[in-house]
């Protein structure tokens, strides 16, 4: 019961640590450079604790980070849908990749994300993204192994304490 | 001979990843989405949750701010009085500056009132910061903070020291987004300060220039050129700098010359931004002249009244 909600914390606390760091300003180069840590620190969570992710709570927290970020109501929102959906799918391959092969996956995920956000963006009507759009995807994929061991360092600490 | 369902870790769990519920979850966004892009909804939702919002915004700002003053803690003594003396040397050209401008002022109002022109030079202004929180990099918005509680409306006319920045365009209770005038869906009537030549400053999505489309090639336009304010359309006062020309180019179909403006307001910086508030009159076209015709008093009185 107790491992339970130290779980809980790390898993909220996670989510709210992706917000703000969406938010955190940064100096303009490296803007385009700021990976989408929500979808990373979701991708942890549905790989190793799949019961914290579901389609619903993706939808819910996608919702939370539009009225955060002020763009589009339920732009993040499908974002994730669709994030956590192929996530889920594959997940029991996933799990057993080697590092490299997810941060491949990851990439492929984010770009992927990136495409489905253009189809949102040319919906609404805006202009097509300049050359650094395609970014942050990469950068996504090097941060995916530091996201993963820093959770799971965190995770196995809770337990080993619990225990 | 089929397998319990415990004993085997499924390679498609259909439960989690069902696809009908994917394909309901992808209907709602997008019928949020439409309803969102069609009525603004995502504004009322923000100005509610505007309670949770603002204090993300503060919190996400801090380590920035932390960092500023710790820089500007450990910034060296040499350089403080070196920047101080360029302050002062500054403010006593800007006094001086003032205070000619200031006679000015003065023999500009006596004609006003001579002219009996009604319109006021005085501008209603209030010091907002900027928080450095970033919503979306390919977005050209800021976020200050004051808001509606603050008095800020949306549509006022956000300045810097050196130029024109934006306009409000989301008010919440203490914080307001700001879209500044190199977002590729802003545009602002301007004019040459040099020949008077009115335009339009529309953004194109890169934080340092402006783009000024069909201008006519003929026109009396070269780099250096600065572009201020022209006060159409009411929403910007008149008179305030905007850019000045980089470079003239033909646009694609060769009949109409695309400048390109540098922007005069330092859009990548943060720090204090004025807000305009109660706007004078627009500066706008004459209204139209009344029919022609011989005067009003002059016409045969009618007894019957018309039906």
């Amino acid at each position: 019961m107790n491992r339970m909600r130290a779980n809980d914390w790390l898993f909220w606390g996670s989510i709210a640590a992706c917000y703000l760091l969406q938010l955190m300003p940064l100096p303009q180069v490296l803007l385009p450079l700021k990976p989408w840590w929500l979808a990373l620190v979701l991708m942890y969570w549905t790989l190793e604790a799949p019961d914290y992710v579901s389609l619903g709570r993706a939808f819910v927290l996608g919702l939370v980070g539009d009225v955060f970020s002020g763009d589009l109501l339920g732009e993040q929102a499908l974002r994730l849908c669709v994030f956590c959906f192929i996530l889920l799918r594959f997940r029991a391959r996933l799990r057993f990749f080697p590092m490299w092969q997810q941060a491949l996956a990851v990439l492929a995920l984010l770009l992927n994300d990136r495409v489905v956000l253009l189809a949102i963006r040319a919906a609404d009507g805006q202009l097509v993204p300049v050359a650094s759009y395609w970014l942050a995807p990469f950068v996504g994929m090097l941060a995916w192994p530091w996201v993963f061991l820093l959770l799971d360092d965190a995770r196995a600490r809770l337990r080993v304490r619990d225990a | 001979m089929a397998l319990t369902r415990n004993d085997t870790v499924p390679l498609f769990s259909p439960d989690t990843a069902n696809t009908l519920r994917l394909i309901a979850y992808l209907a709602l966004a997008i019928a949020l989405m439409v309803i969102d892009h069609r009525n603004g909804w995502l504004v009322q939702v923000r100005y509610f949750a505007s309670a949770a919002v603002e204090p993300m915004y503060r919190l996400a700002a801090l380590p920035s701010r932390l960092a500023r003053s710790a820089g500007d803690a450990m910034s060296d003594r040499a350089r403080l009085n070196q920047r101080n003396a360029e302050l002062e040397r500054e403010l006593l050209l800007a006094q001086a500056r003032l205070n000619r401008l200031q006679s000015v002022r003065d023999q500009n109002e006596r004609l006003q009132q001579l002219l009996e022109a009604q319109r006021s030079l005085n501008l209603g202004v209030q010091l907002a910061r900027i928080i450095d929180v970033d919503t979306d990099p390919f977005r050209h918005r800021v976020t200050i903070d004051a808001g509606a509680r603050q008095g800020v409306a949306v549509g006022e006319a956000v300045l810097d020291a050196h130029g024109v920045m934006g306009q409000v365009v989301e008010v919440l209770p203490n914080a307001s987004t700001v879209m500044l005038i190199t977002d590729p869906a802003h545009a602002l009537p301007v004019k040459s300060e040099r020949t008077g030549l009115r335009a339009i400053a529309r953004g194109n999505g890169a934080l340092d220039s402006l783009e000024l489309p069909n201008v006519p090639i003929s026109a009396d336009i070269k780099p250096g050129d600065m572009l201020v304010t022209s006060g159409l359309g009411g929403h910007f006062p008149a008179g305030f700098p905007v850019g000045t020309v980089r470079n003239i180019r033909n646009d694609a179909s060769g009949m109409f010359a695309v400048a390109t403006l540098t922007p005069s307001a330092a859009l990548d910086r943060s720090g204090e931004v004025l807000i305009l508030h109660n706007l004078p009159d627009p500066v706008g076209p004459p209204a139209p002249a009344p029919s022609e015709g011989p005067p009003a008093e002059s016409a045969p009185v009618n007894k019957a009244p018309n039906p």
